[in-house]
């Protein structure tokens, strides 16, 4: 019977990575109305993560590492035969025949049938304790066989190599890594590279033998040694062996498809084999007679077979080997032409022989471009070189400032405009530099709504709203135009501006300022600014000017998936007494709210509906809490260690001053959020250096760092000044703070906002320290005002009628909401997934 | 005749410049004060992003002049007038006519 409108039918071979990757595409990409997909994997278990497959011994179990639970393959309605390897492909009658003699009908067939590690005829390969490293059994198998062995030998001192040995090692067992060539790595490192590499892997207690060619397993049934061509020998009770892979290609050769000179089935572009309605993706597919051993090459190679089997093929276009590792623990970095084999190219090394650090980077001969480079033991530069490279960035009349620590300014290179047209600015929405640069310059980006509307950019999580806003002014300076930092179409002045308006002209509403100085109703972006702007001038109770509060401010809580708040009373320095933890544990329990212990030293208490607000605020504020300000741009927590306290260590009251510093600027409303950190002794347990304000106490008092950054883009805080006693550390980090909240753009934390102003940290410490404008006495009183101000606002709202009357879902009825979901996780309740 | 209007809440106990849900049969309705504009306006109190019942907690304001509401939870903007989504134009909600009388607030499903 034909169907017109009948599915296709979609065979895959292999349930690796790339083949699951294939199924997962096709389902997002909503293609199952028109395909069936069967599937066949030889493994016992559904795809899984083979890339972290060492994690393996460190205690991820084998749902861990799975791709998607077996359950997915049936909600999407996938047919999945595991442990069954297909044996046959009849391309007459189109069908696939497994070793279990199912028989299954295709239209388009797929192999990703990966590859197998390489096992070299060595004499005695065959003994008992000779394993290869690339599937669960095979780490079942080690595992199990390690447990009555000593030592171990790995066969191979390349990048899975060294994974196994790592996995060795990590079994207890004393660890070889007998490697062929001369150098370990051979295809990623030069000498140097290595050599680093492997001081750096002895000083673990590895032992490495380069230029060691095996001449045979020794041992009697089970392995015992390993003897080498050069007569040397070693006694170990196990091997494994890692010395490459080898595509499997056999299914392929016997249905008679074309095979690469170094094996894998030879694919075009659309990943079609020698034969019509064939694929072969990943690991087993030879393209320009070239085996990918990475798995970003396979996805693209997945995508690349869907396009084409769609009807819009997009081509697969070859892939780039880089690599960024951390292999025992130390980062190694290998991309583009790293060897430098290029003709003419040139290289710049840096060696730091006391940190184990080695770089070098390649150049073109006509000394413009980077080609490409090695890094061991500090790879942290490796993005900003491979963006460069692909990017084909000129550059700098002085290279070796890419890779000298130090070299470059502080500031320079980290600004919106030195990253390469296809950096990704918003990474929920996949949207590069250039498509909003073009945009700009084509004139079809008025302002920063035209740009989200245009792209989608800064739509999802808004995380890049900053980087955005930064890239847009920059891009319009570079094309020449004056640009004024307007906040939006309601009002033609920056945020210093506004503040400025407002304290001379003492307007101290959202309304007035917006009848006086601004036009039209207001928006999202300048209600929540200003609000933020009054609450810095007149510390007045933010819920009388409710509408200019984003929802956060306005309800006083942090709204979460569902539209329910989390309540986070303020626990300051992060001591509490058991009676209060038993407060917020009744309090918790009565409203069945999920809790948890926050990154802030503090108690988050989640799902709280709004009607409940007041309710659970007075129970605690009974108990003596107040607000934390979770929800507002305001002081968030001032982390403590524990310091002379308890600790051997300490040596000042960490937590006392914690306490102190916390209860002084709680409330403070400012640009952005801000948080404070305060360690006992140079150990730093508070973390104090990557907060906006830290202090690390030393033997005289304490050190005062500043501008630090956790969050979407770390940065670690400056030293403002040093041995400085308590009342002096208060006096300066009043005037900071109110230095910030004055000058600084909205939602501008600390660290950009130290990295834009002119002049730097120095600018900084003579206006702080050496009052160098004159106005360090106006910022103390201003900040004295806010702190005599300071009043809770949760204490305020439950106790304010009109104001409790907002706490409602409904203003009709006192229904709950019914369309609120929630599901069990671990024992508490989390709303049901978007 | 039957008519679809439903009586709601007063205009005064819709805080200025902001917006309350209300319940009609099993629809949720968000009602706006828009007071600087001297208008009310209902919409419904889904938002259609990742559905969820919130829009009367968004923030009002205006587009060149037309009247709009932000969700709390990724500031999509909508017009409290057409419906239409003016910051991703895949998705639009729906506003109903409303009347004021004797400072009720009504509202035509
Ligand atoms: C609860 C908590 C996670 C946890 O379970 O531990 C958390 C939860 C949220 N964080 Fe956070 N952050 C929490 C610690 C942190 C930390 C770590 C820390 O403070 O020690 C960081 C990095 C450090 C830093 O800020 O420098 C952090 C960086 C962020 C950022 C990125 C800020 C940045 O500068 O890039 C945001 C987004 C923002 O503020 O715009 C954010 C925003 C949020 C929001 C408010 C997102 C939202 O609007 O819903 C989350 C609210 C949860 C809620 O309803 O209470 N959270 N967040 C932590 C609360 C700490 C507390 O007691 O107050
Ligand atoms: C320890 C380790 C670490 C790695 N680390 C990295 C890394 O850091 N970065 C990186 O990019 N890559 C890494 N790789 C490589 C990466 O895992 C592979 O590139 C990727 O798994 C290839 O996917 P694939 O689907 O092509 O092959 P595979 O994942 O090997 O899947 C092929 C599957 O097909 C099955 N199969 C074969 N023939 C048949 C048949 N006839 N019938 C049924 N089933 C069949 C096989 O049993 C296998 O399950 C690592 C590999 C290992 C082993
Ligand atoms: S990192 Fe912070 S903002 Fe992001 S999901 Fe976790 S809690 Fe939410
Ligand atoms: S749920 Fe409303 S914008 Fe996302």
């Amino acid at each position: 019977m034909k169907n017109s409108t009948k599915r296709k039918n979609i065979v895959v071979v292999g349930n690796g990575m790339v083949g699951y990757k294939f199924c997962e595409r096709m389902v997002e990409q909503g293609h199952l109305q028109n395909f069936k997909i069967s599937v066949f994997g030889e493994e016992l278990y559904p795809a899984y993560d083979r890339v972290q497959l060492s994690s393996f011994f460190n205690g991820l179990t084998v749902e861990d590492l799975q791709l998607s639970a077996s359950s997915w393959y049936q909600e999407v309605g996938i047919d999945l035969y595991l442990n069954e390897l297909v044996v046959a492909v009849d391309t007459k009658t189109r069908t696939v025949t497994s070793q279990n003699g199912r028989t299954l009908g295709y239209d388009e067939l797929i192999l990703a049938t990966g590859s197998s590690a390489f096992v070299p005829p060595i004499p005695g390969i065959e003994r008992d304790g000779v394993f290869v490293y690339r599937t669960i059994e095979d780490l079942e198998r080690i595992e199990q066989y390690s447990k009555k062995s000593k030592s171990a030998a790995v066969i191979g001192g390349g990048l899975l190599g060294l994974e196994a040995a790592k996995a060795t090692l990590d079994l207890g067992l004393s660890t070889h890594v007998v490697e062929f060539a001369p150098k370990l790595m051979p295809r990623q490192l030069d000498d140097k590279g290595s050599a680093v590499l492997v001081s750096k892997i002895e000083s673990l207690g590895i032992e490495v033998h380069t230029d060691k060619q095996t001449k045979c397993i020794q041992g009697n049934g089970a392995v015992t040694g390993l003897d080498f061509m050069d007569g040397s020998k070693i006694a170990v009770d196990m091997v494994v062996v890692s010395a490459g892979i080898r595509p499997r290609d056999e299914l392929a050769k016997a249905v008679g498809l074309a095979v690469g000179s170094r094996g894998g089935i030879v694919v075009d572009q659309n990943m079609q084999t020698s034969k019509s309605g064939i694929y072969a993706i990943g690991e087993s597919a030879a393209f320009e007679d070239k085996i990918y051993g990475l798995v970003k090459p396979g996805f693209d190679m997945a995508q690349a077979a869907i396009d084409h089997i769609i009807g819009a093929p997009s081509g697969f276009k070859g892939a780039d080997m880089s690599t960024k590792l951390k292999l025992l623990g130390v980062d190694v970095a290998s991309f583009g032409d790293a060897l430098g084999e290029t003709n003419g190219t040139q290289s710049i090394v840096y060696e730091n022989g006391k940190d184990g650090v080695y770089k070098r980077i390649n150049i073109s001969a006509d000394g413009k471009y980077l080609v490409g480079g090695i890094l061991v033991g500090d790879a942290q530069d490796y993005n900003m070189l491979i963006q460069r490279m692909q990017s084909k960035i000129i550059l700098p009349n002085s290279p070796e400032s890419l890779i000298i620590p130090n070299a470059a300014s502080e500031t320079s290179g980290l600004g919106v405009m030195d990253l390469p047209e296809e950096a990704l600015i918003c990474s929920c929405e996949n949207i590069s530099k250039g498509a909003i640069t073009s945009l700009i310059k084509k004139g079809d980006a008025q302002n920063i709504e035209d740009i989200k509307f245009c792209t989608k950019a800064g739509t999802g999580c808004g995380g890049c709203m900053p980087m955005l806003s930064d890239l847009y002014h920059e891009t319009l300076k570079s094309l020449g135009k004056e640009v004024k930092k307007n906040i939006c179409e309601h009002f033609d002045y920056t945020r210093q501006e506004l503040l400025h308006l407002s304290k001379v002209n003492n307007i101290k509403t959202y309304a007035e300022l917006l009848q006086k100085h601004g036009k039209g109703h207001g928006c999202e972006t300048c209600r929540p600014l200003v609000g933020s702007i009054m609450a810095s001038l007149w510390n007045d109770v933010i819920l009388k000017q409710a509408h200019v509060q984003d929802t956060n401010d306005r309800f006083l809580a942090n709204i979460q998936r569902g539209g329910t708040y989390s309540v986070v009373p303020r626990i300051p320095g992060g001591e509490i007494t058991p009676e209060k933890l038993i407060v917020i544990g009744k309090v918790a329990k009565k409203y069945s709210l999920y809790t948890k212990i926050t990154g802030g030293q503090r108690i988050d208490l989640f799902g709280a509906k709004l009607n409940e607000l007041p309710l659970i605020w007075e129970e605690l504020i009974e108990a003596g809490f107040e607000s934390g300000h979770a929800y507002g741009k305001s002081l968030r927590t001032v982390k403590s260690c524990v310091g002379t306290t308890w600790c051997r260590y300490g040596v000042q009251d960490a937590v006392g001053f914690a306490i102190e510093i916390e209860n002084r600027y709680k409330g403070l409303r400012s640009p952005h959020k801000l948080k404070s950190a305060v360690s006992g002794c140079t150990r730093e347990c508070a973390e104090a250096q990557s907060k906006d304000f830290g202090l690390i106490a030393t033997e005289k008092g304490w050190n005062i760092f500043v501008c630090g950054n956790g969050g979407t883009k770390p940065q670690h805080a400056v030293l403002l000044a040093s041995d400085v006693d308590s009342a002096t550390c208060l006096q300066y980090l009043d005037r900071f703070l109110m230095f910030y909240i004055k000058t600084a753009e909205p939602l501008q934390r600390t660290a950009p906002w130290l990295n834009k102003l002119d002049g730097g940290l120095e600018y900084l410490k003579s206006v702080v320290i050496d009052d160098a404008l004159g106005i360090a006495a106006e910022l103390e009183t201003q900040m004295n005002y806010q702190v005599a101000t300071y009043h809770c606002e949760w204490k305020d709202a439950v106790e304010n009628e009109d104001r409790r009357k907002m706490f409602r879902h409904f203003a009709n009825s006192d229904d709950d909401d019914n369309t609120l979901e929630f599901i069990d996780v671990r024992g508490q309740k989390i709303p049901a997934p978007w | 005749m039957k008519s679809n209007w439903y009586e709601t809440v007063k205009v005064e106990d819709i805080p200025e410049n902001t917006g309350v849900s209300v319940k009609l049969e099993r629809w949720q309705v968000a009602i706006f004060n828009f007071k600087s504009m001297g208008q009310v306006f209902a919409t419904q109190n889904l938002c259609p992003h990742k559905k969820q019942m919130v829009l009367s907690r968004g923030m009002l304001g205006d587009s060149k002049g037309e009247p709009k509401v932000a969700c709390p939870f990724h500031k999509r903007t909508f017009s409290l007038q057409s419906g239409a989504c003016l910051t991703d134009s895949e998705c639009t909600i729906e506003t109903y006519p409303v009347k004021v009388e004797k400072g009720v607030v009504y509202v035509n499903l």
